[in-house]
């Protein structure tokens, strides 16, 4: 994210700067701002392919032990994980409503959408802290005391909540580096750092934090919804 | 001396189009609210729609349908949250080839995985 | 009327502009930064050379009289992660990529240059670990950490040292990053595509590579690391996993790192041949795509890894035609180059001798590749001295020599500073024929049957062994000379002027060494990049 030095004559800081500074380094404002999102859109090719790696062995794995995975993945709960995913996705919505705010320069606005993105992201992490404490006292943390209560070809369902914990945990690393970073942005957006001239953090940031609930919108019915249908197999 | 890629001249900048690689392509567009509101709307009722789907027993094309769906949702947020479908072609481009890569990544593994025991020789 | 000369050494250049530790560890400036990162690239090159000797002392007599095999793995295995993922693959582009890519596209600096800087110290801290790992006792698992002898069994320091590679990754990541977006945003007014330089269209393919590869390796590492701490069964058959699943993981970053190893010296090749051919290069645009179809086809070829493994015979086919046709691309290289050469005014400098070398080494290197590739050969062939000769000729005979000719080009570009044309012709053949004399042999053994990664083989192998170290010796030899001349040049070698050589890209028309913000004016581009006319032919030098 570029951030700004001071040009001569503008002060860095007090005084509300929503306009941009150029680093010495590049020719013009909108090189700057055009550069710093195609660098943002590389690192997230870098992130998909770093999750791509898990989702590589989740496909090799439930391909190879379908039944261990059903009726591990019906160990989660559905209903949780339905309303968790409607949560992440109004985070979604604030987040863009916040770069929107920016880009029109209403101030407050802009405020009160991260600050609803940060509460948002906060209580999906709240939920997923009750799922794996739910799940570690019933036994469905592979490595201690493991036992699946009830699973078909249960010698295999470590391989499953491994993936379970190694995504899900991958993810909610990746969100609450993001609730960090909001909480910047929150700070920096009530000085009036950001308007429409300049706001570029708040955008890369935006694209940063639906690259994360795409991740969460594949992981939802790879790990909460295989074969939730009654039929007994 | 071979120096013939213009250096220390200033001299009368050529304006041709070609020339012109420092055009800045940024965007300036302001989606409409009614737009992030009727992709909110989407995603909404097709994470309950994968929920519901989900209690059905469709045999194996619950996990196409699965996907299909989440497919569909990426894409509402690619296109119109992450602002792609009115981006520059470079970050189409981008978008593309991580696609593209992952996709790579996943079924030229799964070309070992799939034959496997097609040969009938152990271990082949 | 006489005036008083004022002394060349207070020239002001990014070299003195600022002064103090605190001015270089904080710096912003490129070239700067690929300083540092020769510093640390250099130092990882000596402690893995270090074990190469180690390896080649143990293996001049048949029998395990140095070490113990243990102790033995350990060297093998510290030599190939230090010499891969702490000396070959940072090494041209975080060192000359990172000081060249801005001068020659006519920008002031790389797009991020506090991202470059960062780059560095991730580096170093990931390099700390390898170093922490080794002085704790080290890893014996190889290079591969196939698994489930590095999850479950071995006893060597995985975790430290899998995690310091899993830093390093992120260092690589962020400099091809840095790299697509000062290329495709930061180019001067008049640069189009191609007019660009080959050395930097070698530098695109590269990074498209660090950035779409680096993370699987990196979340391999990381699956690696928690099944060895949790022992979750990823890898381990015990609980239903695949070893063989951690291989293609692996593997499908490690097989195009090598791309990553080889295709920046291959853009440093071209632009040597260019410049002492005096001619442009042959094939200008069949060159730049053969460098993306590197890129890309070699992302389509791990699988040869994996003949052997218990990889289906089906998909050992398709990986074995795909590695026949990634071999295509890096032959219309030499084609080019050759071309290049014919009818030119070629001048035998220095550089010119190491891409002449890298010419004849990276084409045996290549094509004992393609004797690899072939799956019926493979089970021949793997796991023998015939592969370890085979990458030796491609890495070493190949991206080395390119590393080093690179370093000799722009050395003058670089410090201000001529080294002495003697020594470093001798030096060059010494690692010529030092080289072949280590490796080739190796193909021989190979053929023959000794197995890799074993300090012990049968007797009558033992000749062609110690042929090989004592090529060792002197390959070694021929190393330290260029590190004891280059560092002399810095203070006693003759002020080198901003075009010594005669090129025509846009980095030799500023100072030597440049000015920290590149360009006085900045250059507006007409032309393409390598344009001599035939007066130059002749003249030049």
């Amino acid at each position: 994210m570029a951030s700004h030095t001071a040009e001569p004559g503008v002060t860095s800081h007090g005084a509300p700067h929503a306009t941009s500074t150029i680093q010495h380094h590049f020719e013009s404002a909108d090189q700057q701002k055009d550069a710093s999102t195609i660098g943002m859109w590389v690192f997230l090719v870098t992130e998909v392919m770093f999750f791509g790696g898990l989702f590589l062995a989740y496909f090799v794995y439930r391909q190879a032990y379908p039944a261990a995975f059903a009726s591990a993945s019906n160990k989660t709960n559905l209903l949780i994980g339905a309303v968790n995913t409607t949560v992440l996705i109004c985070s979604s919505l604030t987040m863009a409503l916040a770069v929107r705010s920016a880009a029109i320069g209403k101030k407050n606005l802009i405020v009160l959408f991260l600050i609803l993105t940060l509460l948002l992201g906060g209580t999906f992490l709240g939920v997923k802290a009750y799922e794996y404490n739910d799940k570690w006292v019933h036994h469905e943390v592979p490595g201690h005391n493991f036992d699946c209560e009830g699973c078909t070809d249960a010698g295999h369902t470590p391989l499953f909540f491994a993936l379970y914990f190694g995504m899900t945990g991958l993810h909610a690393t990746h969100m609450i580096v993001g609730v960090g970073i909001i909480l910047f942005l929150i700070a920096q957006a009530r000085k009036g750092a950001y308007g429409p001239a300049w706001h570029t953090p708040v955008e890369l940031f935006g694209l940063y934090w639906h690259f994360v609930d795409i991740v969460w919108i594949f992981l939802f019915p790879l790990l909460y919804l295989i074969d939730r249908s009654a039929v007994p197999k | 001396m071979a120096n013939h890629s213009g250096h220390a001249h200033p001299g009368p900048a050529d304006h041709s189009p070609v020339d012109r690689v420092t055009e800045q392509h940024v965007e300036h567009h302001i989606v409409p609210k009614r737009i992030y509101f009727a992709v909110f709307f989407a995603l909404i009722v097709m994470t309950w729609v994968t929920t519901y789907v989900s209690t059905i027993d469709l045999g194996r094309w619950n996990i196409f349908v699965a996907l299909a769906i989440a497919i569909f949702k990426a894409s509402l947020v690619v296109l119109f949250f992450m602002h792609v479908f009115y981006s520059t072609r470079l970050t189409k481009m981008i978008v593309m080839a991580s696609l593209f890569w992952l996709m790579l990544l996943l079924f030229i593994t799964m070309t070992d995985i799939w034959t496997r025991n097609w040969m009938g020789v152990p271990g082949r | 009327m006489i005036t008083a000369t004022p002394p060349v050494e207070t020239k002001k250049s990014y070299l003195n502009q600022t002064e103090g530790l605190k001015s270089w560890l904080l710096t912003h400036d490129h070239k700067r930064i690929c300083i540092l990162y020769l510093l640390g690239v250099t130092f990882f090159f000596a402690l893995g050379g270090i074990f190469a000797v180690l390896i080649r002392l143990e293996l001049a007599t048949p029998v395990g009289d140095l070490v113990e095999s243990n102790t033995y793995n350990k060297f093998f295995t510290m030599h190939g992660i230090i010499m891969v993922f702490l000396f070959l693959i940072p090494s041209i582009p975080a060192v000359l990529g990172n000081f060249l890519i801005p001068l020659m596209i006519g920008a002031k600096d790389v797009a991020f240059p506090r991202v470059n800087l960062l780059s560095w110290y991730i580096y170093m801290i990931g390099g700390l670990f390898v170093l922490t790992a080794l002085f704790m006792g080290g890893v014996d698992t190889g290079w591969t950490f196939y698994t489930p002898f590095s999850t479950s069994y071995s006893n060597g320091y995985v975790i430290a040292t899998g995690l310091g590679i899993f830093i390093a990754g992120f260092s690589s990541i962020l400099t091809g990053l840095n790299f697509i977006v000062t290329i495709h945003r930061m180019r001067a007014p008049g640069l189009t595509w191609f007019r660009l330089p080959l050395f930097v269209w070698a530098h695109y393919a590269t990074s498209m590579i660090q950035v779409l590869g680096t993370p699987v390796v990196a979340v391999t590492l990381f699956l690696l690391v928690l099944e060895r701490g949790l022992h979750i069964g990823f890898f381990d058959p015990a609980y239903g996993g695949d070893p063989v699943l951690f291989q293609h993981m692996f593997w499908f970053y490690s097989h195009p790192a090598v791309y990553i190893m080889i295709l920046p010296s291959m853009g440093v090749v071209t632009e040597i041949i260019t410049t002492f051919s005096s001619k442009k290069p042959f094939g200008y645009t069949f060159i730049a795509f053969s460098s993306v179809a590197i890129a890309v086809f070699g992302f389509i070829v791990w699988g040869h890894h994996l003949f052997v493994s218990g990889q289906s015979a089906y998909a050992g086919m398709v990986f074995s035609i795909l590695s026949y046709v990634v071999s295509i691309p890096s032959a219309i290289k030499v084609f080019n180059w050759t071309a290049t050469m014919y009818k030119g005014s070629v001048r035998l400098t220095t550089p010119m001798l190491y891409a002449l070398g890298f010419i004849g080494l990276f084409t045996i290197g290549g094509l004992t590749g393609l004797f690899l590739a072939s799956l019926g050969m493979n089970v021949h062939l793997t796991d023998t001295y015939f592969v370890i000769a085979h990458f030796h000729y491609v890495m070493v005979g190949g991206a080395i020599m390119g590393f080093l000719g690179g370093i000799h080009y722009w050395w003058p570009k670089i410090f201000g500073r001529m080294y002495h044309e003697g020594w470093s012709k001798v030096s060059a053949i010494i690692i010529f024929i030092g080289f072949n004399l280590t490796f080739f042999p190796q193909f021989i053994l190979g053929y023959m049957g000794m197995p890799r990664r074993y300090h012990v083989y049968p007797p009558e192998f033992q000749v062609l062994n110690v042929l090989s170290s004592a090529g060792a010796s002197i390959l070694g030899l021929g190393y330290l000379i260029p590190f004891c001349y280059l560092l002399w040049s810095l203070k006693y070698g003759p002020i080198a002027p901003p075009n010594p050589w005669g090129a025509t890209t846009l980095e030799w028309q500023t100072a030597s060494p440049p000015p920290t913000e590149n360009f006085e004016v900045t250059p507006v581009v007409t032309q393409e990049a390598y344009t001599y006319t035939s007066e130059e032919v002749v003249h030049v030098g």
